[in-house]
């Protein structure tokens, strides 16, 4: 007898997800968190899609703090590009959507410890068994069939069994946010500012986050962050463009923008989330891909523990699965985020300037990426794909 | 060696992802870095959005994709 059936390892949207997804095919199902609370601190822009929220959790007023319709994209020279998307997304409240979710999985069934840093896996004949871990200085262990590592960009579960995770620096953006008050933007509009002069090799958003507060941001990517502090780039711009403005509060966070792991499962371990490296590549969105692929790896684990096979072999439906739904777009992202990253500001400037002569009611994500397509022809296919209908 | 600058590192993660050898430590609040282990690559310097990483030896020429 294992103590559990599935530990699930970090309490984010994704870990959340496959916890309770786990639990609903009926396995008994720990989820082990870090950090005192879960949902903080929030390292995230806090944007997501609304039409992929709604597959996984019906809007809650609670922590949604605005809703997104209008889109504007400025180029190196701060010619801007507005677009209208009906339906387009929220800014939540994160702190509180990770509790919501976590809430959710331990209505499942799911058993939830705070303060529970894993730090060792429990692996016998090549199979992970179990997780060792701290709580309150005290050294502990659980057993089980299978371990769900939804351990966040930080991972090292994975690495524990063997799995190479770690991620170049040419796919990872270096990241800092403040949260701010009293500034006045358009509460119904997320800005996102690309080129060398606002974040090298990433992008500067600004999200709005009601009652004139937003969060504003930026990645650089890590070849450009040596020479390129994102702390230092975010507090320049914020006194430059909102002098009046308090930050309320401020993080720093790693965006992986790599492919997916090739590997995400071993005998008795799945990975999942940012610890898989399932963040869109072009967007940095990773909360509602994390919670695809959590959910996902939480109904295998559930499945498998039902059919009592924890080995790869029986665990072989988790990377499918998530190729057919997320991973190929995944993919097809990458090679256009490779594609974009070898435009110069100048080429930007000037795709923004033929853009917006075109009237804003005919613009959408499609139109805009085959402009960018038109300077990379080899990407006007994944294009096309990647953004029909959005 | 790498040094953490005492009272400055949010514990984001960012290094310990990209470090290729597993030589960084994380907790709530707490980080370490490995010796043993490390092989002074720097790009856990690099990347550290808020510059709490630095080493004590100065290299020329070195370049990593
Ligand atoms: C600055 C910034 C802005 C972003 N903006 C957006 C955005 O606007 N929209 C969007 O969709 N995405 C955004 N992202 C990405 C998004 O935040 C992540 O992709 C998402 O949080 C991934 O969810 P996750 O559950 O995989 O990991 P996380 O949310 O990181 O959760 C992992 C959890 O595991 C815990 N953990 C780690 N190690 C251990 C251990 N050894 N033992 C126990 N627990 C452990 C951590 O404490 C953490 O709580 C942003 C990221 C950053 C850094
Ligand atoms: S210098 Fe390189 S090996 Fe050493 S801790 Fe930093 S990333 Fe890891
Ligand atoms: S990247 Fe910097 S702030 Fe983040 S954990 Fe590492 S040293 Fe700390």
């Amino acid at each position: 007898m294992t103590d559990y059936d599935v530990i699930v390892v970090g309490g984010g949207p994704a870990g959340s997800m496959a916890a309770e997804a786990a639990a609903k095919q009926g396995a008994k199902t720990m989820m082990l968190e870090k950090d005192r609370d879960i949902g903080y601190p929030v390292r995230c822009g806090e944007g997501v899609g609304a039409t992929g929220l709604k597959k996984f959790i019906d809007p809650d007023p609670n922590w949604i703090a605005t809703t997104i319709s209008k889109v504007r994209m400025r180029s190196p020279d701060n010619t801007q590009v507005d677009f209208g998307m009906q339906d387009a997304g929220y800014v939540l409240h994160r702190r509180l959507f990770d509790y919501a979710l976590a809430n959710r999985a331990s209505q499942a069934g799911v058993d939830i410890q705070t303060r529970a840093y894993v730090d060792g896996l429990i692996i016998e004949d090549d199979s992970v068994c179990g997780v060792k871990y701290q709580y309150m200085g005290e050294n502990r262990q659980l057993t089980s069939k299978i371990v769900i590592a939804a351990d966040g960009v930080e991972s090292r579960v994975g690495r524990m069994a063997g799995i190479r995770t770690a991620t170049k620096l040419k796919d990872m953006e270096s990241g800092y946010q403040a949260s701010v008050g009293n500034i006045d933007v358009d509460q119904e509009m997320i800005d996102f500012f690309v080129g060398d002069n606002w974040a090298p090799g990433g992008y500067l958003w600004i999200f709005p986050k009601g009652d004139g507060m937003a969060n504003i941001g930026l990645g650089v990517s890590g070849v450009h962050a040596k020479n390129h502090n994102a702390h230092d780039m975010t507090h320049a711009f914020i006194k430059k463009y909102f002098p009046k403005a308090s930050v309320l509060t401020s993080v720093c966070g790693g965006i992986p923008i790599a492919k997916t792991l090739k590997k995400i499962t071993a005998h008795g371990l799945m990975l999942t989330g940012d610890a898989a490296r399932m963040v869109n590549p072009v967007t940095g969105g990773g909360i509602i891909t994390g919670m695809e692929g959590g959910q996902i790896a939480g109904d295998v684990a559930g499945q498998a523990i039902q059919s009592g096979d924890y080995t790869i072999e029986g665990l072989k439906d988790y990377p499918q699965r998530w190729h057919k739904s997320e991973g190929k777009n995944h993919e097809t992202f990458y090679r256009i985020s490779q594609a974009i990253e070898e435009i110069t500001d100048d080429q930007l400037n000037k795709i923004a300037h033929r853009l917006v002569k075109t009237p804003s009611e005919n613009l959408s994500l499609l139109k805009i990426f085959t402009a960018v397509a038109r300077e990379k022809p080899k990407i006007l296919l994944d294009v096309t794909r990647a953004f029909a209908g959005v | 060696m790498i040094l953490v600058k005492d009272n400055r590192c949010d514990f984001c993660g960012t290094c310990v992802a990209v470090c290729p050898v597993d030589a960084i430590e994380l907790r709530e609040a707490d980080i370490s870095i490995i010796h043993d282990t490390c092989i002074d690559c720097d790009i856990c310097i690099w990347v550290c959005p808020i510059d709490v990483l630095s080493s004590d030896v100065t290299k020329e020429g070195v370049t990593h994709d």
